[in-house]
């Protein structure tokens, strides 16, 4: 499909994803929702209902042939997670969610390594997720919880990393890879490096990073990195947590039951090795298997190419967006420093009636606190409206966000 | 386009608020919030005779929200105390005469919250309004 600026050929796999063919009332669905959640492909929803259908059996467990095809497809499911994101296997442990995850390091590590004296340094474009469970493991040991400054370009100050560093008090860096709010893209490797001069460790949340840009853990170096399955085009319910394996060794385990043990006396038990020691009771194994589908999915379209798109998508976005009088968008003004999110606010229009003024379009945008309410407070605003891209979408998606955008002023002019 | 919820004398009331603005001095103040979306309303009353004498609705938020207070404010003025502290959500919701979604109720009825908050020191939600949130994760 030739984009209407003449450009190159324009990646299009609508035709995978069998929910974009929905309408409402004639009109096509615009999704732009994906930084909540991707919409999933054909392949994936194939892979899940094959699981049911022709292998379904727990795992670890059986010796009957059915058993070890379910063992097989699932380990084999966490072999190529691992893979896409360049992390080892055996430090690779699935969770719930992204939230489950940091809360597992919040737990297993903070619980029982944070001392009072001690900080942990997060940032004002944190998720709700990255934030809570920071207060109540800082307030559960005595440490400090401090926040790095989000500037008014959307990004990050490394001067104010190396001073909150040089206090030699923060033994954990905790940020987002990628700002679901702002789209701005961290330079991770660079502050996993300082901190780590430091003697920090790192923390990060790459729930929107892994979808939208390519991510090799491994030579980012942090010490825990966490993403989610259901915003990379696989389904609800598995979250991933790489972390350095010396540490998940040293760490007690979160939850305990069933399947992470090793052998349970009466007064105690022995963990399983890693990674299951971490994975406590029957676990989400047609998750696995459908984020498996995904990540194959993703590396067959290769995250260069479907970050490239949506710089593309989002440039132009910027553009179109920014044409609107009493339009203002949030975030880094140069598309090569930010992600597919684009976060902007109407005048006169409360992001709210901005979202369900374009609903019934049947453009599907979120108008929130994006779960970043001390970001809000900074930028000032109590929500906004934000269009966020999947691989999925194309131009004239853009152009039909910008149309109802146009529409909803007509309705409040 | 097929305008249930945005009727004229809805956007009329959210770009004019009535009773809007701080009412010094007052006898009832209650500040509550909107988790869906983040909408912020505050209410100050003046009571003589057990009645509201006086009030008046602050904050910011959606156009529903804002509205809604605003409208309910013209009815509220004169009424006996404890007939206000009694309002239901279909009393707001049939002034309001328009169609509202379950995930939009909230924002409607966030000025009868904020209402019974200021009168009885609790902040219920009136029956009815589902809850909407849409967490990221």
């Amino acid at each position: 499909m030739a984009s209407p600026n003449g450009a190159a050929t324009e990646l299009d796999i609508r035709a995978d994803f069998p929910i974009l063919t929905r309408t409402l009332r004639g009109r096509p669905l615009v999704y732009l929702d994906s930084s909540s959640t991707s919409q999933k492909p054909e392949s994936v929803l194939a892979a899940i209902d094959d699981f049911y259908r022709a292998h379904n059996a727990n795992i670890h467990r059986g010796v009957y042939p059915l058993a070890l095809e379910a063992d097989a497809l699932f380990e084999g499911a966490r072999e190529r997670i691992a893979a896409f994101t360049g992390a080892p296997t055996r430090s690779t442990v699935f969770t719930s969610n992204v939230t489950a995850a940091i809360n597992l390091v919040a737990y297993s590590w903070a619980r029982t390594n944070l001392r009072a004296g001690d900080a942990v340094l997060i940032t004002e474009m944190e998720h709700h997720s990255n934030i809570v469970p920071w207060q109540l493991a800082t307030q559960a040991t005595g440490a400090q919880l401090r926040y790095l400054d989000v500037g008014e370009d959307g990004t990050l100050s490394l001067q104010q990393l190396d001073e909150e560093l040089a206090r030699g008090d923060v033994a954990l860096v905790a940020l987002a890879h990628l700002s679901n709010v702002l789209g701005t893209i961290n330079p991770i490797a660079e502050i996993v490096e300082r901190a780590h001069s430091a003697g920090a460790l790192v923390l990060v949340d790459g729930a929107q990073a892994v979808p939208q840009i390519p991510v090799n853990v491994s030579e980012i170096g942090a010490d825990f990195y966490a993403w989610t399955g259901h915003k990379a085009l696989g389904p609800t319910g598995i979250g991933v947590l790489h972390a350095d394996s010396a540490l998940l060794e040293a760490m007690p385990p979160f939850l305990a039951g069933g399947d992470m043990i090793e052998a349970v006396e009466r007064q105690r038990s022995s963990w399983k090795e890693l990674p299951w020691k971490f994975e406590a009771g029957t676990t989400m194994i047609a998750e696995a298997v459908g984020l498996g589908a995904a990540v194959d999915y993703l590396s067959a379209l290769g995250m260069e190419r479907v970050r490239e798109h949506e710089r593309e998508l989002v440039a132009y976005t910027l553009t179109q967006l920014g044409a609107l009088p009493g339009v203002r968008t949030y975030g880094p003004p140069s598309p090569d420093d930010r992600g597919g999110v684009v976060s902007f606010v109407v005048e006169g229009v409360h992001p709210h009636d901005v979202a369900e003024l374009l609903g019934r379009e049947n453009v599907c945008i979120r108008a929130s606190h994006h779960c970043a309410q001390p970001l809000m407070a900074k930028l000032g605003v109590a929500a906004t409206a934000r269009a966020s891209f999947g691989p999925y979408n194309v131009r004239s998606d853009v152009d039909a966000l910008v149309s109802a955008v146009a529409n909803a002023q007509k309705v409040f002019a | 386009m097929d305008d249930d919820l945005y009727r004229d004398f809805i956007l009329e009331h959210y770009k004019r608020p009535r009773n809007f603005g701080e009412l010094e001095p007052h006898d009832l103040d209650a500040h509550e919030f909107n988790p869906l979306c983040g909408d912020e309303l505050g209410v100050q009353i003046r009571v003589a005779d057990e009645r509201i004498a006086d009030l008046r609705f602050n904050g910011h938020g959606c156009a529903i929200s804002q509205a809604a207070a605003s409208i309910a404010s013209e009815e509220l003025i004169g009424m006996a105390v404890k007939e206000a502290a009694a309002l239901d959500a279909d009393w707001l919701l049939e002034l309001l005469g328009i169609n509202i979604s379950a995930t939009r109720r909230k924002c409607a009825l966030l000025s009868l919250k904020v209402l019974r908050h200021a009168i009885t020191g609790e902040g219920t939600w009136p029956q009815d309004a589902t809850q909407g949130a849409h967490p990221d994760r």
